[in-house]
């Protein structure tokens, strides 16, 4: 088989197709589990879900509007180790781009992992999911893909894609072994199925789809999109830069932080085991506050508020990937993922590093050269 | 502004550049009092949240220094230096920082000048400067 094939779509259902390709997946020899998003039988969300029995793929919704976590976080527990098993994991490109970074930070493998990627419709925020979605989860997941697809958006019911979707110019799923394409087709009929790498090839040609090249208008609309999405995150770039550009505006855009530190924990990227923002080192002695509240006559309690906010930024924006899952996480509704973003956009340009886009280049903070950034140096 | 005295936090690595300072020291040369030294091992292991602590808590200056290219004791520390030091000056110029309070010099053992000298121009600098953003406003 060549390195793009055709999915039929029967009665217009894509969702079938797609869990038909899992299913035909799954019987593969060579894969144990497939890792994927499925309605969860007990409530209607949507849930990264680990299955080894094919019917209950007959649940699968990766195109449902719900991004409850960042699937990177799970997929690296997963491969951590070897499990004498190889899973295939159904991932949005975000999330794609986090294992990457995972990966090179040692906190996953690939080894026997097969990446399914699909093209990203984008999701709403966790809470606006669960308010949307309703009993008819069929009827929810096709309307939003309808609208979608039909060039109509995300938005429904008066609910809209979650900031980080709508700035995201990466919705195609670029470090996937397969990827499904959605984009461009008409995806009543058929779908895209893309080789990407030899471990893709190897899988692809046991599924016996028959190849055939992508269609002329797909590349057009992804171009559309891309050039749409980007021009939104440029503007969102410089509202975020106006609204912190000094050290009075950041405390203004945190003042309703109360370091609960979820942002950190629903962070794909954010990588030490232990954060030192709980740890002991952080129990400070409780005359040291009172010596803090004497030098200025105040202080906000829980203290470290922007400490921990720029000392996340040290970490993780070389690593950020824009997926979102802090602002998600955040109780108080703070645009954490556009200030994170913005931020981590501008440090990568400054180490010619993007997140997420190949194995081979490391991290910028586990390498170093002999001669680099004089600038740095000196009075 | 002229009787504003710049509060410098200077991480200093044992090797090189705080017995230059020492050196400094026991050559009577005059260096300006607004240092506060904090003697490390290695300028490899100033923490970038080291240098962000001392910010916020409201120093006008930090300077970092180390031993010169190719003469780290624990081999390539300097250089890893350098790369914090780098993110540092991507990510806090963005908050308003001016990238001139932090600094990265190399200084050897035997540079108790140079080390006068450097310690003299970053206080002239942080005068033209002022007063950091974060000691004359409140940080949470
Ligand atoms: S900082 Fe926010 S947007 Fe960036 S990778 Fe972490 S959770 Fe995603
Ligand atoms: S999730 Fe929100 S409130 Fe909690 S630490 Fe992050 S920014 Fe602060």
């Amino acid at each position: 088989m060549a390195k793009t094939a055709q999915i039929d779509v029967k009665d217009n259902d894509l969702l079938g197709a797609l869990r038909d390709l899992f299913r035909a997946v799954l019987a593969q020899d060579a894969i144990q589990a497939i890792l994927v998003p499925r309605r969860l039988p007990m409530k209607n969300g949507v849930m990264p879900t680990l299955i080894t029995d094919p019917e209950q793929l007959d649940g699968a919704d990766p195109l449902a509007p719900a991004f409850p976590i960042n699937g990177a976080k799970v997929v690296s527990r997963l491969t951590r180790k070897a499990s004498g098993g190889k899973v295939a994991a159904v991932m949005r490109p975000c999330e794609i781009r986090a294992f990457i970074e995972l990966v090179k930070l040692n906190q996953g493998r690939t080894e026997d992992l097969v990446i399914i990627g699909v093209d990203c419709l984008g999701a709403y925020r966790n809470t606006d999911y669960t308010r949307w979605v309703g009993d008819d989860m069929d009827e929810a997941t096709r309307k939003f893909v309808t609208g979608v697809l039909g060039g109509g958006g995300g938005a429904a019911d008066g609910v809209d894609l979650a900031p980080a979707c709508q700035v995201c110019e990466q919705p195609v799923p670029r470090g996937a072994d397969i990827a499904v394409g959605l984009f461009g087709m008409d995806t009543d009929k058929r779908v895209l199925l893309e080789a990407l790498t030899p471990a893709g090839e190897a899988l692809s040609e046991g599924l016996r789809y028959k190849k055939a090249d992508p269609p002329l208008p797909r590349r057009k609309e992804i171009d559309r999109l891309v050039a749409e999405r980007t021009a939104a995150r440029d503007t969102m770039f410089a509202e975020t830069h106006e609204a912190t550009d000094s050290l009075e505006k950041l405390t203004g855009y945190l003042a309703n932080c109360v370091n609960c530190y979820n942002c950190r924990v629903a962070c794909p990227v954010c990588y030490c085991r232990e954060c030192v923002f709980v740890t002991d080192v952080f129990d400070h002695e409780p005359v040291q506050y009172l010596r803090w509240a004497d030098q200025k006559g105040l202080i906000k309690m829980p203290t470290d508020t922007v400490f921990y906010h720029i000392t996340r930024l040290a970490h993780m924006s070389t690593a950020c990937v824009g997926c979102g899952q802090c602002s998600n996480a955040c109780p108080n509704d703070i645009p954490v993922m556009e200030l994170f973003r913005s931020i981590a956009h501008r440090t990568q340009l400054g180490f010619e590093y993007e997140a997420g886009r190949s194995l081979e280049e490391k991290p910028p903070l586990s390498e170093f050269r002999e001669e680099e950034y004089p600038e740095v140096v000196g009075i | 502004m002229n009787d504003f005295e710049p509060a410098i936090v200077a991480f200093f690595c044992n090797w090189c550049t705080y017995t230059a300072a020492d050196l400094a020291g026991t050559s009577r040369l005059a260096y300006p009092p607004n240092v506060k030294i904090i003697r490390v091992m290695c300028s490899g292991m100033v923490d970038p949240k080291y240098v962000i602590k001392a910010f916020l808590g409201g120093a006008d200056g930090v300077l970092v220094s180390g031993c010169n290219p190719g003469d780290c004791h624990y081999i390539n520390g300097n250089y890893k230096a350098r790369r914090r030091i780098k993110l540092l000056k991507e990510i806090l110029p963005q908050f308003g920082f001016e990238p001139r309070r932090l600094r990265l010099t190399w200084i050897a053992a035997s540079d108790g000048v140079l080390l006068a000298e450097t310690v003299q121009e970053l206080v002239v600098q942080l005068k033209e400067l002022g007063p950091s953003e974060a000691k004359l406003k409140m940080v949470i």
